[in-house]
């Protein structure tokens, strides 16, 4: 069962042409890595699956995109759901400047969700699966700026899952955290596919091969090569994939 | 090696040099406001009272007190403000967030650069046309607060747009990834992170509103009224243009000169207060949106 399909995606910065008729199908609850070099497309191929990129000015996409068999560019999606049902976590933790608690609450106000009771409990299970509770249960009204670096990452996942999302995107989610805290959310990823279909981007080839089922590897807005994760770092098919992933470039 | 040496201290004198003038440069620019500010208040203080500030002025001027300009003046700031703080923030917020980059937002720019540059006897006379002729609000309160309004709004659009820009894109594309629409992003994050710097932008207008003279000039501002306003339709004296009939057309210039220098240290007074509570406000909500 394929979760989300891409079917001969190009994509364009006015006359840039970032992304060259990319096709890749990802199964439901299995972890994604996109890796490859600086600008090979990444994390403009991410960005398509939640229309993030909408939000930048003179760009188009042709081909097809489709979540649960849902034509995502279709013009009749409603934007706001389709984000509600695709969550995304950022390269930098960006907590609202809000406590705690109303960070993680936000999504679901935004959303209608007025009943306190809801609203509570879907915030301390929400930190709960990020492992954050015993870290955060007494100061749950502190702003969340007064936790760290790795906490706050942590607590921009809580976020995402609070509404309830089936996928989840990630944009290089560790390359701001410390090793302690890097490893905390890996094993936390690990965690979270059995419950949500995972795409992340990432720069760390190790990180790629310790958490991820399959891996797609691009490079100059080309999908090169996709295959499971073991596939693609001990018998890689292409050359260009090799080289990168043996170090050789990138 | 004496060469290079040379060079070294050629660099080091150069950049001495430099540096010297820099700072002379900025000490005397601070030095001459403090000038300015000694100047007035050496002049002005000797007048300062409770009665000059809290009577009317009597005798034609020459003595009483300053209150109905100090009333007319917080009147027209009143006005001034609750009209332009609304249209400018708006205006604001759908320039940074909504319209997309292209000809129209650079026409919009291009439009409130220009209003900005518009000398402000210009929108004087057209506060006269407008306000006081073609929609027969009179030489008034409201006419002579719109006018004042519409000077400052390019101030508010710019200063709004300025903290709207300031906060980072990060926090947009959490608030729309989660599902939330560009108007509840706009209000509910957006919006409380600018909004210290926003308040800072109104009441550094609150300050050039107090100051002007020209705007008021035929849409207000009383030579003389021997009462306070009691509504918005009424005419009113206000400080700047008071300061200017004192000192200029009064019926015993001379008499009134001290008069004339206590008015400009009133007027000066609200501006700084106005000033200070600006940085005041900024810190206040700056520490609360990081509670919150």
């Amino acid at each position: 069962m394929h979760k989300i399909v891409s079917q001969n995606v190009n994509f364009y910065y006015g006359e840039f042409q970032a992304l060259h008729d990319i096709s890749l199908s990802v199964k439901e609850n299995t972890v994604t890595a996109l890796i490859g070099p600086s600008g090979c497309g990444k994390s403009t191929y991410l960005r398509l699956l939640n229309r993030m990129n909408d939000l930048i000015d003179n760009t188009h996409m042709s081909g097809t995109i489709t979540i649960d068999g849902n034509d995502i560019y279709d013009k009749h999606t409603n934007v706001d759901d389709l984000r509600k049902n695709v969550g995304m976590v950022f390269q930098k933790p960006n907590p609202f400047p809000k406590t705690i608690f109303e960070n993680v609450a936000y999504g679901l106000r935004v959303n209608g969700i007025t009943d306190k009771k809801i609203i509570e409990e879907r915030v301390i299970t929400s930190i709960e699966q990020v492992a954050l509770w015993e870290e955060v249960k007494d100061k749950l009204h502190k702003s969340a700026f007064e936790l760290s670096g790795g906490q706050q990452q942590r607590l921009c996942i809580a976020r995402a899952l609070a509404i309830q999302p089936s996928v989840l995107l990630m944009d290089e989610p560790t390359s701001a955290l410390d090793p302690i805290s890097t490893s905390k959310v890996e094993e936390l990823i690990y965690e979270l596919k059995k419950q949500y279909t995972i795409v992340i981007v990432t720069h760390n080839m190790q990180q790629a091969g310790r958490i991820s089922d399959n891996t797609a590897f691009f490079y100059m807005g080309e999908l090169i090569e996709y295959d499971k994760t073991k596939t693609i770092f001990t018998k890689p098919t292409k050359k260009q994939t090799e080289d990168y992933i043996t170090g050789r470039f990138g | 090696m004496s060469t290079e040496k040379k060079l070294a201290n050629k660099k080091r004198r150069n950049q001495n040099i430099a540096f010297g003038l820099f700072t002379g440069i900025s000490y005397s620019v601070v030095g001459l406001l403090f000038v300015i500010l000694a100047f007035i208040v050496v002049k002005g203080i000797g007048v300062i009272s409770w009665e000059f500030i809290s009577a009317m002025p009597k005798e034609g001027m020459t003595a009483g007190g300053i209150f109905p300009a100090i009333v007319g003046t917080l009147c027209l700031v009143l006005v001034s403000m609750v009209f332009a703080f609304p249209v400018g923030v708006f205006a604001a917020i759908y320039m940074n967030e909504y319209v997309k980059d292209g000809w129209v937002k650079k026409i919009i720019k291009q439009m409130t650069n220009n209003l900005a540059g518009v000398p402000s006897i210009v929108f004087g006379l057209f506060g006269m046309s407008l306000f006081v002729n073609k929609l027969g609000f009179g030489d008034s309160i409201l006419a002579g607060g719109l006018t004042l309004g519409l000077l400052v709004l390019p101030v508010v659009i710019r200063t709004t747009e300025e903290s709207l820009k300031a906060v980072e894109n990060t926090f947009r594309q959490a608030s729309l990834g989660l599902g939330a629409s560009k108007w509840q992003t706009t209000r509910n994050v957006v919006f409380p992170i600018a909004f210290p710097n926003i308040i800072t932008g109104l009441i550094l207008s609150i300050g050039r509103v107090s100051g002007e003279t020209a705007p008021i000039l035929f849409t207000v501002a009383a030579y003389f009224l021997p009462k306070l306003p009691t509504s918005i339709f009424d005419q009113a004296m206000a400080l700047p243009y008071h300061l200017y009939v004192i000192s200029t057309s009064g019926t015993n210039i001379e008499a009134s000169r001290a008069m004339a220098y206590g008015t400009a240290l009133v007027l000066i007074v609200i501006v700084l207060i106005s000033n200070l509570l600006a940085n005041k406000l900024r810190k206040h909500f700056g520490k609360k949106v990081k509670m919150n």
